[in-house]
């Protein structure tokens, strides 16, 4: 039996019947009366100076209430990272993409407001543009921003240990590229925001969003209002992966235009507007060497990489780092080297999106252990096991394993895949089967703005009347679960139901929690929720002992009822139940149970002591190694996974069958086992549609080919295998009860899983992303006339 | 634009209610603006991601790509007519059991496509889950649990647990 009542169960989550009924409230479902209806005009071309914008046709439409450009938005920079602030509310001097923000139009309905946009006169003086990394980074190629030289926002050079003279001791060095596309989120529920502001000038958001905190920040600096007259709630959230992670222009806007009419604005973006604003996946090229010793123990890794993020920077100074710093797990590296570049063009910013900056990294490293493995004859699972670290140990560039479950992951997959038997007989050609491994922070170390703030605050309040607890928290529940995980925590310190912890969050005015990004909130959140149950239990323990005589250490709760501590004396209680049974004449419910309840005990103290409140914080310790950049990267803890993918490739077609995938995650503890393996299955789906589908298309003046999602194709119901997910628990020290992510960690393995398992069922290697049927019959037919780059 | 505003009468959840539409005025449109059925979900307005399925004479439809006029004279059941009270469906209860639901933007659509799947065929495989709800897009969660949610909604509606 588990040491657990609530948490490690299975338990249904919390907001399930609200999102089975339809009763689940998203930003698009809410309204105001009076409010509103905005809409944006964007940019149709990649690249101009604004010459002139005239609105006075827009103005003068019945219906509209108010159209807004950078004269009325003003011009304060903002961004995700603070060192590169270098967006604003609407495009002053250049629209720098096809898509690019430059006036809106609030009125009384959409359709008014998208005529009214029509009625935007704006006089362009076309530029020349750059679209796409290897333009951008030519000589005397035209800058997307003066401060940005070579169009180059970001770079890193870090150099661990000695290259090149571990160069000179491989015995086997394999080499290779992988390019990746431009992604999209393509959550489900395009972002929706409503602005309102009260009658004392207060402004609320309520909006789609990530990151309540984050926003707030952004709204307050970006329109001038003071912080703490800023209040971002989410309502519920139709899916995010990063995206929704920063501040966007809607969001802006909708406050903007409500401060200034006094209504309420709404706006929700076209599922075109979602590829426009995008912020999601930046499109990768990364070459890599990787050495071997003659004991197949991983050398040196050698990595240069160029990421284009599009028109501004966005999280793009952090995604540049995570390229390479999270390469320095999961294997033992003795000497690494990166060299990292992260231009601007003009098209569509990028941002973060699941498995942050890493994932195509970690594609290209893993399909390079193949490599090494194949060439060395070597079982590729074997020669992964020769490498993992283990708990305790750093990585080359300072990253501290807590826990690390890589050993236990790949055996239980090698074992439930049937991996070895499977690798050991003869394959049909076009059969294959391939293994990778990957690595992830479990929450950044630091904010995105420099600050010793808490990472999150809870306040858990104890319902007076007694019986019920809620949890207050400014965490963003954006289908991941933590609205549950904190129930599920609180109830388990507590020693109550599930059914008596109920969630208020996301909401900037009840907490400070900095959003779901960077796979944080379990361990982060959980641990605040924690201190705050922890902190409650103590005050009503405390009242308890004072009451009964005896020692608050003596006593808890255990199925919502006072227990003992064995060996403690026992205790007359009766006097108590008597108290709270002379307060309750008439109601039909009391309790009768053979021990005092939390209700009784939650109520007498309240009675004593007045309302029962309990408070709970988390910041992570000073974290960091000793070189500049360190801090990306650095996290309190490291999840780790690995994957085993079994294909069928149609060498007539070219077609890619993904017929299983086998998947080991250490997430330290599972919290909840169901939501662990979904987070696994959702990181597993977007990854297959990463290595097979997914790829935002331009033409050649920087416009979306594809804004929509019948051509931009994630997987379906029919393009998903059958998913067998293994829970690995190493019980993470710095987690909640041993917990640590699942959020981001479980996309790592799947592309290079899929790469690798084509490679084996077909004998070629592709190098750009997605595996099209194209790709796959292009590269079987230069390997037919013999001039296949891949040999291994 | 108003000058062509009427009130129909469309039958949803077993009820008829009178709404002012638009002749363009989309079922999805008349159900979330006209009569305030939010949980008809608008993820592509093109019919491409089926967030904003309804059954129209049991039969799952995208309501961005039917007109509310259409709808007149038909059954319309949305997410919000499949509990009796607070009594869930089968389907509604093995989507929670099972772990079927994240973000729950997709879910409405997704527990209606399988209804009218479920009436049709009782005793599916899993590939005919996944034939039946392959119009129905989900980020979340790699449909595994969705498919197990179905297929032991099958067996809750035989009556075999």
């Amino acid at each position: 039996m588990s040491e657990y009542d609530v948490i490690g169960s299975r338990a249904a989550r919390i907001d399930a019947p609200d999102k089975v009924t339809g009763r689940a409230l998203f930003a698009d479902d809410l309204n105001k009366t009076g409010q509103l209806y905005a809409a944006i005009l964007h940019s149709p071309v990649a690249h101009a100076r604004i010459k002139r914008i005239d609105v006075s046709r827009a103005k003068a439409l019945p219906g509209v209430s108010d159209v807004v450009t950078c004269r009325e938005a003003g011009t304060v920079p903002f961004g995700v990272s603070p060192a590169r602030y270098d967006e604003t509310i609407f495009c002053h001097d250049r629209v720098r993409y096809a898509g690019d923000e430059v006036a809106a139009v609030a009125a009384q309905s959409y359709e008014i407001a998208t005529q009214a946009l029509e009625l935007i006169d704006v006089d362009y003086e076309e530029l020349p543009a750059v679209l796409n990394a290897e333009q951008a980074m030519a000589d005397g190629a035209p800058l997307v921003h003066e401060r940005y030289e070579g169009n180059i926002c970001s770079q890193v050079h870090h150099h661990f240990g000695d290259v090149e003279q571990a160069h000179e001791q491989a015995a086997v060095i394999v080499s290779g590229t992988l390019r990746s596309k431009m992604q999209n989120g393509a959550f489900i529920e395009p972002q929706s925001a409503l602005a309102y502001v009260d009658l004392r000038g207060r402004l609320t958001l309520e909006s789609s969003t990530q990151a309540p905190h984050y926003v707030q920040r952004t709204l307050a600096m970006a329109l001038g209002v003071p912080l703490h007259q800023v209040r971002v709630k989410k309502p519920y959230v139709g899916g995010g992966f990063g995206p929704k992670a920063s501040c966007g222009t809607y969001e802006l806007v909708a406050c903007l235009l409500a401060l200034r009419t006094g209504r309420p604005v709404k706006i929700t973006l076209s599922r075109e507007e979602v590829f426009l604003h995008a912020r999601a996946r930046h499109e990768f090229t990364h070459s890599m060497s990787l050495g071997v010793t003659p004991e197949g123990e991983f050398l040196f890794l050698d990595h240069h990489c160029v990421l284009d993020g599009g028109a501004y920077a966005s999280f793009g100074i952090a995604t540049v780092y995570y390229a390479n710093s999270l390469l320095g797990g999961p294997y033992h590296l003795k000497n690494m080297r990166f060299d990292g570049y992260r231009t601007v063009s003009n098209r569509p910013a990028c941002g973060a999106q699941r498995g942050h900056g890493a994932v195509h990294a970690r594609a290209l490293f893993e399909t390079l252990v193949d490599r090494a493995a194949r060439e060395m004859g070597v079982d590729a699972v074997e020669l992964r096991l020769r490498n993992v670290m283990e708990t305790g140990e750093s990585t080359i560039n300072e990253l501290n394993m807590s826990s690390l479950g890589m050993r236990e992951c790949l055996e239980a997959v090698r074992d439930q895949s049937g991996w070895v038997e499977k690798r050991s007989r003869p394959r049909a050609h076009g059969h294959g089967i391939g293994a990778a491994c990957g690595f992830f922070v479990s929450g950044a170390g630091y904010p995105i703005y420099r600050s010793k703030t808490y990472h999150c605050t809870i306040v858990t309040k104890v319902d007076e009347v007694g019986g019920g607890v809620v949890v207050l928290s400014g965490a963003a529940e954006i289908g991941q679960g933590c609205d549950t995980m904190m129930a599920m925590i609180t109830a388990e310190v507590l020693g109550i139901d599930l059914a008596d912890v109920r969630v208020r969050s996301g909401d900037s005015d009840l907490s400070v929690d900095l959003g779901a990004y960077s796979s944080r909130t379990t361990l982060m959140t959980g641990h605040a929720a924690r201190e705050a149950a922890l902190h409650v239990k103590a005050q009503i323990l405390e009242v308890l002992a004072a009451e009964l005589g005896c020692l608050a250490d003596d006593l808890g709760f255990r199925g919502g009822l006072l227990v003992m501590r064995p060996g403690a004396a026992p205790v007359d209680w009766a006097a108590l139940r008597k108290e709270f049974l002379r307060e309750h004449v008439g109601f039909t419910d009391n309790p009768e149970d053979e021990a005092l309840t939390f209700r009784e005990a939650s109520r007498i103290a309240f009675l004593k002591k007045g309302s029962i409140v309990g408070t709970g914080s988390y910041r992570p310790p000073a974290l960091g190694g000793s070189y500049k950049g360190a801090a990306v990267g650095t996290s309190p803890a490291y999840g780790c996974s690995a994957q085993i993918a079994e294909v069928d490739v149609d060498l007539e077609t070219g077609q890619v069958r993904v017929r299983k995938i086998t998947g080991a995650h250490d997430c330290g503890f599972a919290i909840n086992k169901t939501q662990v393996e979904g987070q696994m299955h959702g990181s597993m789906s977007m990854g297959l549609g990463e290595a097979l589908f997914e790829e935002v298309q331009f033409d050649g003046q920087g416009r979306v080919l594809n804004p929509n999602l019948a051509d931009y194709k994630i997987p379906t119901a029919l393009d998903m295998p059958e998913l067998d997910s293994i829970i690995v628990e190493s019980h993470e020290p710095n987690g909640p009860f041993g917990a640590k992510e699942v959020g981001e960690g479980g996309i790592m393995p799947t592309i290079p899983a899929i790469l690798n398992a084509i490679y084996d069922a077909t004998g070629v290697r592709i190098n750009e992303l997605p595996v099209t049927p194209e790709r796959i019959i292009r590269a079987l037919k230069s390997k037919a006339t013999g001039s296949s780059r891949s040999s291994t | 634009m108003s000058t062509h505003n009427r009130i129909i009468v469309l039958s949803v959840n077993g009820r008829d209610h009178e709404v002012m539409v638009e002749p363009r005025t989309t079922l999805l449109g008349a159900l979330r603006e006209g009569l305030q059925l939010t949980g008809t979900k608008h993820g592509c307005g093109e019919g491409d991601c089926g967030a904003c399925t309804v059954l129209l004479d049991g039969e799952p439809v995208n309501s961005c790509l039917v007109l509310a006029v259409e709808a007149v004279d038909h059954e319309v059941v949305t997410i919000e007519g499949l509990a009796r009270g607070n009594r869930l469906h089968p389907i509604q209860q093995a989507f929670i059991d099972c772990g079927a639901v994240q973000c729950g933007f997709c879910t409405p659509g997704m527990i209606l496509t399988s209804f009218a799947f479920l009436e049709r065929n009782p005793r599916p495989t899993a590939e005919e889950v996944r034939q039946a709800i392959c119009g129905n897009l989900c980020r979340c969660t790699g449909y595994q649990k969705i498919v197990e949610a179905v297929l032991d909604a099958a067996q809750r509606l035989r009556g075999e647990s």
